[in-house]
């Protein structure tokens, strides 16, 4: 009894670490102590849990199964961790996310098969809803991974796909309820066919979603993992458990939400709507587009009064920030105003553009969001857009066919000249037209947005 | 520990509103870190891998459970690893304004 209470105090105390570490993440000063707090948290429970294992079952094999699979998981994740790119995060964030829901969907395969609880009616369905969720978070994760990746570049669609999709969904469900009130008739093959159509779900209704949507997906899925860690929680009693997966399952629902939103798409939208095929024909381009050199907008930025920069997955890609960080403390040491206007979806995923330039070092105060900047424009001698595309594409404001119409954008295009930093002529991840590129006061830059950068600091420096 | 049905409701509920709590005062410029930061957190999905090794019984399950405890590792490790790194850039850059 006596050591019941302590593992079960640990666990609490675990708890606790995490609500407070989630908290500590909210405030940029105390991020840091967030991670370690939520990271002391899982090192204790882990620790707890041999011990309390130890106990129970046959010593060495337990400790030496466990052991072995912690380093190989560990130590994988540990590498892949350290060297991804800071431009790769968003598809880490997704794999690791996928590894998180396979566990859970595995835990529920061993309860599920050994038919423990089958005659608990609560406990067999919330092991069957782990195993759902589970499920899906990870095959669709490897999916979003994919995609982010770069291993699967199309975005898959076949006939009839949505009502494929949804009788799958049904069988699933059907085929879940047998499991969770059928006691212990089920056969392993209805449990076999249960997770391969929930695995087959999950990738189904992931890949017709486009590239740009991911972010959302990945945090949909995040939400998704945590539910169902949370329902493994309740049928292995573990409170720690639970209390960790719905707090990340309600947290990740409501980031998911503000994602949508920034989008100005409704989460049903992004789910089920095939993203790219808009109903009426898209107003056409008019104009062309100018190219300008890097000398000539490195001299318009120069003797300009404000400058406000539009980072996108182009300045990502090319790593571009640090260059981008040093061309705007010439350009302040010349005296132009410069601020970095940031669209919520900019990038791969929420922030993902504030990240990198924390990387280069930009401090927070010329770091705009969309509400604060957007009534700058007007006022602005320069708007360089780095790398994005549709979060500044006036079709969201004008034209009512346009896929993307409704959502919030940057209006740079209200900025007296606007310059484009772009790799080539071809349109976005989403492939929608930008009419901004062809606006009269628009000039395009072609190049990779790094070498390109490096130009415009070697001209700026010259002057 | 065995939960009540209506207990477990009870942590679900409080849990669910912790969890919306704590995410609705967080600054944009955090999202990304968040996400991955509750990534870590359902890390503690190794937990329950880990007892499921103990209940498991027999080859089947055991390989399963092993490659639960394998997957739960690395959604735990990778998503410290990954939240550390991408925080450690936040602290650096606030104390280069100071």
């Amino acid at each position: 009894m006596g050591i019941n209470i302590f593992i079960d105090s640990v666990y609490l105390i675990a708890a606790v670490l995490f609500i407070l570490g989630l908290k500590k993440m909210s405030s940029p000063v105390t991020a840091r102590n967030g991670i370690v707090w939520a990271g002391v948290g899982m090192l204790l429970a882990t620790v707890v849990t041999f011990i309390h294992s130890a106990g129970e079952h046959d010593f060495s094999s337990y400790f030496l199964i466990n052991i072995i699979a912690i380093a190989i998981g560990g130590s994988i994740a540990w590498y892949t961790g350290k060297k991804v790119a800071m431009t790769d995060m968003p598809q880490m964030i997704a794999l690791y996310n996928g590894m998180g829901g396979g566990a859970a969907a595995a835990i529920s395969a061993v309860i599920l098969i050994q038919q423990e609880y089958a005659h608990d009616v609560v406990v067999q369905t919330m092991a069957v809803l782990g195993a759902l969720i589970g499920s899906m978070a990870f095959s669709g994760s490897l999916v979003a991974y994919a995609k982010l990746q770069g291993i699967m570049r199309k975005t898959y669609r076949f006939p009839n796909q949505q009502i494929i999709n949804a009788v799958t969904f049904l069988v699933v469900i059907l085929l879940g309820l047998n499991l969770a009130i059928s006691g212990s008739d089920y056969s392993m093959f209805s449990l076999f066919l249960f997770f391969a159509l929930a695995l087959a779900f999950g990738v189904m209704s992931t890949t017709p979603i486009g590239g740009a949507d991911m972010p959302v997906v990945i945090s949909l899925y995040n939400a998704f993992t945590g539910l169902a860690v949370g329902f493994e929680g309740y049928v292995l009693g573990i409170p720690a458990m639970m209390i960790a997966g719905i707090v990340v399952g309600s947290a990740g629902t409501l980031l998911t939400q503000l994602m949508a939103k920034a989008m100005n798409r409704p989460i049903s939208n992004v789910l089920f709507s095939n993203f790219g095929d808009s109903s009426g024909a898209a107003q056409e381009v008019t104009g062309s587009m100018k190219e300008i050199e890097a000398s000539d907008a490195a001299i318009q930025m120069a003797f300009a009064s404000k400058v406000l920069i539009i980072p996108g997955y182009g300045m990502a890609v090319a790593q571009a920030q640090h260059k981008i960080w040093e061309m705007t403390k010439l350009l302040q040491e010349r005296g132009v105003e410069v601020k970095f206007a940031i669209h919520p979806v900019a990038g791969r995923m929420p922030g993902h553009m504030n990240v990198l330039l924390a990387e280069a070092g930009v401090p927070y105060e010329i770091i705009a969001d969309l509400d604060e900047i957007n009534e700058e424009f007007a006022t602005s001698d320069v708007a360089l857009v780095i790398g994005a595309n549709d979060v500044v594409n006036p079709a969201a404001r004008s034209d009512e066919n346009s896929p993307i119409y409704g959502m919030p954008i940057l209006n740079a295009d209200y900025a007296n000249n606007v310059i484009v930093m772009k790799r080539g002529k071809g349109t976005g991840f989403s492939g929608i037209e930008n009419h901004l590129f062809f606006e009269d006061n628009t000039r395009m830059l072609y190049g990779d947005a790094q070498a390109s950068a490096t130009k415009l600091v070697a001209t700026i420096k010259e002057l | 520990m065995v939960i009540e049905g209506f207990v477990a409701l009870y942590i679900f509920m409080l849990a669910a509103f912790t969890g919306y709590e704590i995410i609705s005062k967080v600054p944009v410029i955090l999202h990304t870190p968040l996400m991955s930061g509750s990534n870590f957190v359902h890390g503690i999905v190794l937990v329950g891998a880990m007892i499921a090794v103990g209940h498991a019984d027999g080859f089947l399950q055991s390989s399963i459970a092993f490659i639960a405890v394998i997957l739960a590792a690395g959604n735990a490790v990778g998503g410290y690893v990954v939240t550390e790194r991408m925080l450690e850039m936040f602290t650096t850059s606030s104390k280069k304004d100071k």
